[in-house]
């Protein structure tokens, strides 16, 4: 099935542009060894694209067909990414590393899938207001499509990136031209193609494998793009809306790193919160933005939060992601997992104390031991910087005033996770965390409807729920004199 | 006005078969505790279609229990939003899949073109039940700041078992607008079609198995007002009531709403929709909204645009083109196409439209167009029209429910403004003019529900729609309907928190 799908993609990134110079290689990250070669995209394609992507805006029929139309075909593509969904989730885990299990059976049809449909839903309900205004006026708002959408995307969580991406912007009545990761082109490529025998006119979705530099400083830069989307590194962030500022001061969205705080109360099921923790910080091996990555225990039950972390630890079944059984897969690519390696270092020099792991598996694929470090230090690089790897780090706490301050203790602000029973104590961490998305006695709960994005330097804007909207859509007040009301 | 000439009109034999007749209860269709049945007539030929189980109140208490377990107990309120959209949007496919048997149906039952149902009713009833599936999972509530060290928020939850009692209209539309939102917000129904069109709802409850809709959650009576209807709406156990129909039985229906249960209660009502032609409007363009705004549905519409207010300007040519334009409609066997005036429901209607045309002789309105019968068999009337309506005639303040046009003449804004709302109806209005400040003046001033300017008769999922006055309580799609279907909660606990 693997290689089947890979050769009917052989020129898959190629199939919207009819000319391409260059390509690169995708690599498995459980072999190192490349999968295919694919078309990179360079200034000249991206050109290309916004042109198509103009041409559909301003005068094709996506943007003028009723919004019911437009729901219909967006609830057609997701029965076709439905119908597609275990070569998408193939595709996903060859290219990133991540579990088959969990993309075929969570990723897809939950997080792609679905939003699919619930931005279909969205799209004949973008209702502006008519407003009372102080004087003999009529206004109304509208909320019109912003144009062409640029959006740029990260390799943690392919297809479902794209879906937060497109889904709402398109429910919106914009086009878009998409760059992947460099680091995992495929599985959209697969999905654009969908899109077309969706019914989704030409130059509406436009998707483009290519590198940051480039491509993606293309799109950020270019003139003729309405909005930017990043989502990636903090650093990229930076970089993606200053050259939005320098070009045409393009609105930009941008969903960035995070360092995110998990705390647990002592009056928590210390089972529970072991496993709970494990998971905020383990899953996809580690590469999330909101990865529970600052573990805070409170001193009286760190001991046995250190003895019981590391047992769970031990029993991660580290693997080939194909494999049912595997808990954790290797790591997206060879400079992630020297980055993740080096901090590893860095943790040792700087004095945390390594419970467990610490080293790579066998000589073949990034793949890495679960790693714990306790006794972490505010000040540590490893518990200040990003690792996106396998890296738990551990640090005591003893009041909840200082938990909050030491969470709150940093650039990012994407997430947080609390793990209490106490209603006051709840309330309280949720109120004071200065974070985008607070998880009580849970966490990576990722619901169509929830909001999700950072405070602080972890991002701008809100992806997904009612709340995405605003990002795309432009408001247009509109205002006429009115003679003699009969009221105001 | 000479009878018409026109002889019998060929009717054809009904190209499609009654298979649904029985009470959909707890996901059966089950014959009446009584046994009893009624007879739906074809109203082309006055013929007996079929005999339709007949639901008195034990039918009724049946179908409430039923409700009431799948509400308190059944998986549908206990469902995502997400997964009830899924089994609405899949309904909705298994209705299109069945496309041309249930558009047939619609036609046998009430009469009305073929053609219409095709390209308006059934897309409409689909469209209602599509837009309210992708609404199952976005019904919000909020979090609330309020003025003190509170945490406080709302929870939108479903209402619990809702009666719904519709009319003989539109059936399809109207049932498709009062299930899908009712559904969409995790409730259960009892629901009770009109006596004169029990057969399109019973045909969409026969897929509802496949669709995965758990038994319990809508059950359909057909019968009658006076039993089912009203036991329906003193039921103790029914939590909500929303009745589509005359203002005579609306006050009934919230007379008995009260004295019951204190129910919440939602009506849409009847109306005497002005349409308002300024003489600055293009008159061809005029004319054709107008016949439009009246005769559509054969008049049957309560938004009908009954009293066509023309200004003194363009008045007379106003009436010699309309009468032309009445002349020209089509009417035959519904089943044809090209048809676009079929008959009027039943009996009853047919003897009050033409009681109206008598009533309207003897008030002295000046009859140009129509009158009469058509043909001998059904319930054909001829689009009739009125000229020279003065505001204190019948004709000119009683819902007439059929193909007769009242049209008056008038000044001044200002003078149309008064009449026009000086009545105790205020479900639509309509105005016809090229200026803008005309239009924004009028918009304002007219007490009515809905206002279509330079436009009629244009519904959609996301527009609110309901009357004024006696036109009704509440309003039928757009976001807020699902408030009519909801329970707001505020849930309040004391907080510590940086900022408030």
């Amino acid at each position: 099935m693997k290689s089947s799908i890979l050769n009917s993609l052989s020129m898959g990134s190629l199939w919207t542009l009819p000319l391409v110079s260059e390509t690169f290689p995708t690599v498995d990250p459980r072999t190192e060894e490349v999968l295919a070669d694919v078309a990179k995209a360079d200034v000249e394609d991206i050109n290309r694209a916004v042109k198509a992507a103009r041409k559909a805006f301003d005068h094709g029929p996506w943007p003028r067909m009723t919004a019911y139309e437009r729901s219909k075909i967006l609830l057609k593509y997701a029965d076709l990414l439905e119908k597609h969904n275990d070569e998408l989730a193939t595709l996903d885990s060859l290219d990133s590393g991540k579990l088959y299990s969990q993309s075929q059976g969570v990723e897809i049809p939950h997080f792609v899938t679905r939003l699919f449909r619930y931005y279909a839903g969205w799209a004949d309900k973008i209702h502006g207001k008519t407003l009372p205004a102080d004087g003999p006026h009529q206004v109304l708002t509208f909320h019109e499509p912003i144009g062409v959408v640029g959006q740029i995307i990260p390799w943690n969580f392919p297809m479902v990136m794209f879906a937060w991406k497109v889904a709402p912007a398109l429910a919106c009545g914009n086009t878009i031209v998409l760059k992947t990761a460099e680091q995992t082109p495929l599985s959209a490529c697969l999905a654009a193609k969908l899109a077309v025998e969706a019914g989704l006119p030409p130059g509406v979705l436009n998707v483009v494998s290519g590198f940051g530099e480039t491509a993606g400083a293309a799109i950020s830069s270019h003139m003729d793009i309405d909005k930017v989307a990043f989502t990636g590194s903090t650093e990229t962030g930076k970089l993606v809306m200053q050259a939005a500022a320098r070009s045409n001061l393009k609105p930009v969205t941008l969903e960035l790193g995070g360092k995110s705080p998990f705390i647990i109360m002592p009056d928590a099921d210390i089972d529970q919160a072991v496993e709970l923790s494990h998971f905020a910080l383990f899953f996809n091996q580690g590469q999330c933005c909101c990865a529970g990555s600052r573990t805070f225990v409170h001193e009286s039950i760190y001991d046995e939060y250190i003895e019981k972390a590391k047992a769970r630890a031990l029993k991660r079944v580290v693997g080939d992601p194909f494999k049912s059984g595997v808990e954790q897969g290797p790591q997206v690519d060879k400079a992630q997992f020297e980055k993740i390696l080096s901090y590893i270092d860095v943790g040792r020099h700087e004095g945390a104390n390594l419970v467990t792991g610490g080293a790579r598996i066998g000589n073949k694929g990034y793949y890495i031991q679960p790693t714990i470090f306790s006794d972490v230090k505010d000040d540590m690089a490893i518990s200040r910087d990003e690792i996106f790897g396998p890296v738990q780090a551990v640090t005591k706490f003893r009041t909840v005033q200082e938990a909050i301050e030491r969470a709150n203790n940093s650039p990012y602000g994407l997430a947080a996770g609390v793990f209490t029973k106490d209603i006051d104590t709840a309330n309280t961490f949720s109120r004071a965390l200065r974070v985008g998305s607070v998880w009580i006695n849970c966490y990576d709960v990722f619901d169509a409807a929830i909001p999700f994005g950072g405070y602080k330097m972890s991002g701008q804007g809100r992806e997904k729920g009612e709340y995405v909207l605003h990002n795309y859509t432009q408001v247009k007040a509109v205002v006429t004199p009115l003679k003699n009301p009969a009221w105001l | 006005m000479a009878p018409s000439t026109i002889s019998d009109l060929p009717i054809g034999p009904a190209p499609v078969s009654v298979k649904y007749t029985k009470l959909f209860i707890d996901g059966q269709f089950v014959d009446a505790v009584s046994g009893r049945t009624f007879e739906t007539l074809d109203p082309r030929n006055g013929e007996v279609i079929s005999k339709v189980a007949e639901a008195d109140k034990q039918d009724v208490d049946v179908a409430v229990k039923a409700a009431r377990k799948a509400f308190d107990h059944g998986p549908w309120p206990r469902l995502s939003g997400y997964a009830r959209g899924r089994i609405l949007l899949k309904f909705a496919d298994l209705l299109e899949h069945h496309f041309d048997e249930l558009a047939a149906l619609e036609t046998l039952d009430n009469g009305k073109p073929l053609d219409l149902v095709k390209y308006v009713d059934l897309p409409m009833a689909l469209r209602l039940l599509r837009s309210f599936a992708g609404f199952a999972d976005k019904i919000c509530g909020k979090t609330v700041k309020i003025d003190g060290p509170y945490h406080a928020y709302t929870l939108l939850e479903p209402i619990g078992v809702v009666g719904q009692i519709i009319p003989w209209n539109f059936p399809l539309i109207m049932f498709f607008l009062k299930i899908s939102p009712a559904l969409a917000a995790g409730n259960t129904i009892v629901l009770k079609t009109a006596e004169q069109t029990p057969l399109s709802a019973l045909f969409c409850a026969s897929l509802l198995k496949e669709a995965g809709l758990p038994p319990g959650v809508l059950n359909i009576l057909s019968g009658f007002g006076p039993t089912a209807g009203a036991a329906i709406s003193s039921h103790n156990d029914v939590d909500k009531i929303a009745f589509t129909g005359s203002t005579d039985v609306g006050k009934l229906v919230m007379e008995a709403a009260a004295k019951s249960n204190l129910k919440a209660v939602s009506l849409e009502l009847g109306g005497k929709s002005p349409m308002i032609v300024l003489d600055d409007a293009d008159v061809d363009v005029a004319v054709e909204l107008a016949h439009l705004a009246l005769f559509f549905n054969v008049g049957q519409c309560c938004v009908a645009g009954s009293r066509v207010f023309v200004q003194e300007g363009i008045y007379d040519e106003f009436l010699r083109k309309a009468a032309d334009r009445a002349k020209r409609r089509v009417t035959g066997d519904s089943f044809q196409s090209g048809v676009d005036h079929g008959p009027v429901v039943d009996q009853q209607q047919f003897d009050r439209v033409l009681g109206y045309v008598e009533i309207g002789k003897r008030e002295g309105a000046r009859l140009v167009t129509g009158g009469c019968r058509i043909g001998s068999r059904g319930f054909y009337i001829e689009p009739t029209i009125f000229a020279d309506v003065e505001d204190y005639m019948r004709i000119a303040r009683e819902e007439i429910f059929g193909p007769v046009m009242s049209v008056l003449k008038f000044r001044t804004i200002d003078e149309v403004i008064q009449r026009a709302n000086d009545t105790a109806y205020g479900l639509a209005a309509g105005i016809v003019t090229k200026d803008l400040n005309s239009a924004n003046r009028l918009t304002r001033s007219l007490r009515a529900g809905t206002v279509w300017i330079n436009c009629y008769h244009v519904f959609d999922p996301a527009l609110p729609f309901g009357g004024y006055k006696m036109s009704g309580i509440g309003r039928e799609n757009g976001k807020q309907v699902l408030y009519q279907y909801s329970q707001v909660k505020s849930v309040v606990t004391p907080v510590e928190s940086p900022w408030l």
